[in-house]
């Protein structure tokens, strides 16, 4: 309970946002990169406290949003196969595909189950050896290594209907695609549990591009003390990874989960959504561990042909060039309950967060 | 032959198998004076003023047994509250039952003592019912609908019309309690808490409230999607803009754990014997009074006021600094929680 309050101090955040406004002269715009990360400012009305001279930008650390319509339309394949069970995390299930989404098929008819963690997944293939049994594996790092963990449980355990169909994406290869994009970025909120496992050597291109890169966590005054990191290194014109979140990140990060997913994957190229194809910022099980990945197993390719619906500006919502309130769909035809473009599903997606939490751009009621 | 200890179609087929089931576990249950002389109809007396209360609702909450209640009780309480929450006495009560073939006869019979039990200490009396009975996988284990009426009192004004600026909002007790609670027991989480649904009859509380200030404005139950929900109704209704404190929410910590782990807002968490009202600013101290002396506003709390957002608007001033606006739920997060 204390780490729910502690982190929450008002007097603490004003006493902050006054050394922020006193230290930031130069104009700059900060990404937080984590969907997370955005709750947190949106939830808690940080922007309200900082001075104009900061420009908070949302990037594309939402593991639902990011994944591709390709991803989904294979999922949905899968499922047309009356001897799958296909288990995912709930958010996923609303994703709209190319014509349709998981819950739309599941309404028709197919078996999807929702779990919690891959290891249930295993345990209902366990429980039902007639049929295949697919997770739907979505997430970045954080998630990765316990897909991995449940192929090993699934090895272990002589479980040999379970495939996984791997949607995970890799941190490394996004971050080089923003540093490429047209919009300015003046510095980085870093991903506070990505980091915990990765580490933060892969930061060190943005800091040669001197971006300030500070690991935040995801309270609201770990972000409002990584921001007065940011500005201070801005300032001085250095740029330095910092980590402002020693009480879960090491700079080497977490081993066991490097190894393991080492261990049951192998890089491959992977489609973002709204972004394209990134190469090696995907992963699928391979080597000793191939015969798991639901792709080799059905013969399946994942399309990389991707259209966003008209008007859905979500892609480069993703990419930081605009914001929600920039989409003429937003809190019009688009809203969680009707979600058009994959931001507004997820309960991290930038589109969703500025809906349920932002003032901005809803005085329209068009509900 | 002995008949099964379980649920066979024959139970609701009409004929001397579903009258021993009703003889056997709804009459003893529910026993009064009207049901007892089985007619196809319940005759009842109307009040003076010939108004009536008159509210339907459905359960098919999953687990059917839960801490702090189950479907039966669940199913009297969430029905008397409709009726109580609209200023309405609640007096009589139909209960309809959907069996799936198999369900164990000793459980429904914990169910129908559980109703029975719930009805008496809210005063209703239970006088007439239904039983079918449908095929394995045809439903889960036990569905019921129950439908009240009650005597609505001469001078009930109770409106989100009636809202006015500067006016209080009060919530019973803490909040989420219930959908926590089922929550926890939910497969693939489950988790050790010692937290209790708050299903519970509200309409003594109604009363006491509506003797000590008959001009409360309005009183609504936050069920399914939680205080956000409600609040965003009655601003809608009203056109005006409410603005809730956040650190005069009472939550219990083990709820606000959970909702922490699992990223809930609490506000937006189903209650299943909690009121939210909306007081004349000058007498809801008076109101609190007299909901903190009824066991089931002991924690009652001011939580908000009338005024300070947009039309139609909800605003929480944050624990943090600054305000956020107070959206309801969107979606099917917790399907089944009633």
């Amino acid at each position: 309970m204390k780490y729910m309050t502690e982190f929450r101090d008002g007097e603490i955040a004003e006493k902050i946002a006054g050394a922020i406004k006193k230290q930031s002269r130069k104009k700059i715009r900060v990404m937080e990169f984590c969907g997370g990360h955005t709750i947190s400012l949106l939830k808690y009305g940080i922007p309200d406290l900082l001075p104009d001279t900061i420009e908070m930008v949302s990037g594309p650390g939402c593991p639902v949003c990011v994944t591709s319509r390709g991803e989904i339309d294979t999922a949905i394949q899968l499922t047309e196969n009356p001897d799958v069970i296909l288990a995912s995390f709930g958010d996923m299930i609303r994703v709209p595909g190319t014509s349709e989404s998981l819950r739309q098929a599941k309404a028709k008819g197919a078996d999807i189950r929702i779990v919690y963690s891959p290891d249930d997944a295993v345990k209902i293939a366990d429980e039902n050896r007639g049929k295949d049994v697919i997770f739907f594996a979505v997430g970045f790092e954080t998630t990765a290594p316990v897909t991995a963990s449940s192929i090993k449980l699934a090895e272990a355990m002589g479980v040999d209907n379970y495939f996984v169909l791997s949607a995970h994406k890799t941190t490394p290869g996004i971050l080089g695609a923003l540093l490429a994009e047209e919009v300015r970025l003046d510095g980085f909120i870093c991903p506070g549990h990505v980091t915990a496992i990765t580490g933060t050597a892969m930061y060190k291109p943005l800091t040669d591009a001197c971006k300030p890169c500070v690991v935040s966590g995801f309270e609201p005054l770990d972000i409002m003390s990584s921001i007065l990191s940011v500005v201070q290194q801005v300032e001085k014109n250095v740029a330095t990874t910092e980590i402002n979140y020693r009480r879960v990140v090491s700079s080497s990060g977490n081993p066991t989960a490097q190894k393991i997913m080492g261990e049951v994957f192998s890089p491959v190229d992977a489609v973002w959504r709204g972004i394209g194809v990134i190469p090696n910022s995907g992963l699928k099980p391979d080597g000793a561990y191939k015969r798991f990945d639901a792709c080799a197993k059905f013969g399946l390719k994942i399309t990389t042909d991707e259209k966003e619906t008209r008007g859905c500006i979500c892609d480069k919502i993703l990419r930081g060039l605009k914001k929600p309130v920039d989409c003429k769909l937003f809190n019009t035809v688009c809203a969680p309950e009707e979600p058009v473009g994959a931001c507004m599903v997820s309960d991290e997606g930038t589109c969703s967060i500025y809906y349920r939490f932002g003032k901005e751009g809803r005085e329209v009621a068009a509900r | 032959m002995p008949r099964a200890d379980y649920i066979t179609l024959a139970r609701g087929g009409g004929g001397r198998a579903s009258e021993e089931l009703i003889e056997e576990v709804f009459i003893p249950a529910f026993s009064n004076a009207i049901l007892d002389t089985m007619s196809d109809s319940a005759i009842i007396d109307a009040p003076e003023n010939g108004k009536l209360a008159f509210s339907t609702d459905t359960f098919v909450i999953d687990p059917i047994f839960f801490p702090g209640g189950d479907i039966g009780s669940l199913a009297v309480h969430g029905t008397v509250n409709d009726i109580a929450v609209s200023g309405g006495v609640p007096k009589y009560m139909s209960a309809g039952f959907v069996l799936e073939e198999g369900f164990p006869i000793s459980d429904l019979k914990k169910i129908a003592a559980s109703m029975g039990e719930a009805a008496k200490s809210c005063g209703v009396s239970i006088v007439t019912g239904d039983t079918k009975v449908v095929a394995r996988g045809g439903a889960d284990k036990v569905f019921i609908n129950t439908s009240a009426i009650g005597f609505a009192p001469e001078g009930i004004k109770l409106s989100p019309k009636r809202v006015e600026e500067g006016d209080l909002i009060i919530v019973s007790g803490t909040i989420g309690d219930h959908g926590i609670a089922i929550l926890t027991l939910r497969k693939g989480l489950e988790f050790k808490t010692e937290i209790v649904s708050d299903s519970q009859p509200l309409n003594r509380l109604v009363e006491a409230m509506l003797e000590a200030e008959p001009d409360i404005r309005m009183m609504r139950d936050p069920t399914r999607g939680g205080l956000s929900a409600t609040l965003n109704e009655i601003a809608k209704a009203s056109g005006k803009g409410i603005v809730i404190d956040e650190k005069a929410l009472p939550i219990k910590q083990s709820v606000s754990a959970v909702c922490e782990i699992l990223g809930l807002d609490p506000l937006n968490v189903a209650n299943e014997g909690k009121l939210v009202a909306f007081a004349p600013q000058e007498s809801a101290g008076k109101v609190l009074e007299t909901m903190r002396d009824n066991p089931a506003g002991r924690q009652a709390a001011i939580i908000g006021r009338v005024g300070g957002a947009g039309p139609g608007r909800v605003e929480m001033k944050t624990a943090f600094v600054g305000n956020r606006i107070v959206e309801p739920l969107v979606g099917d997060q917790l399907p089944r929680i009633c």
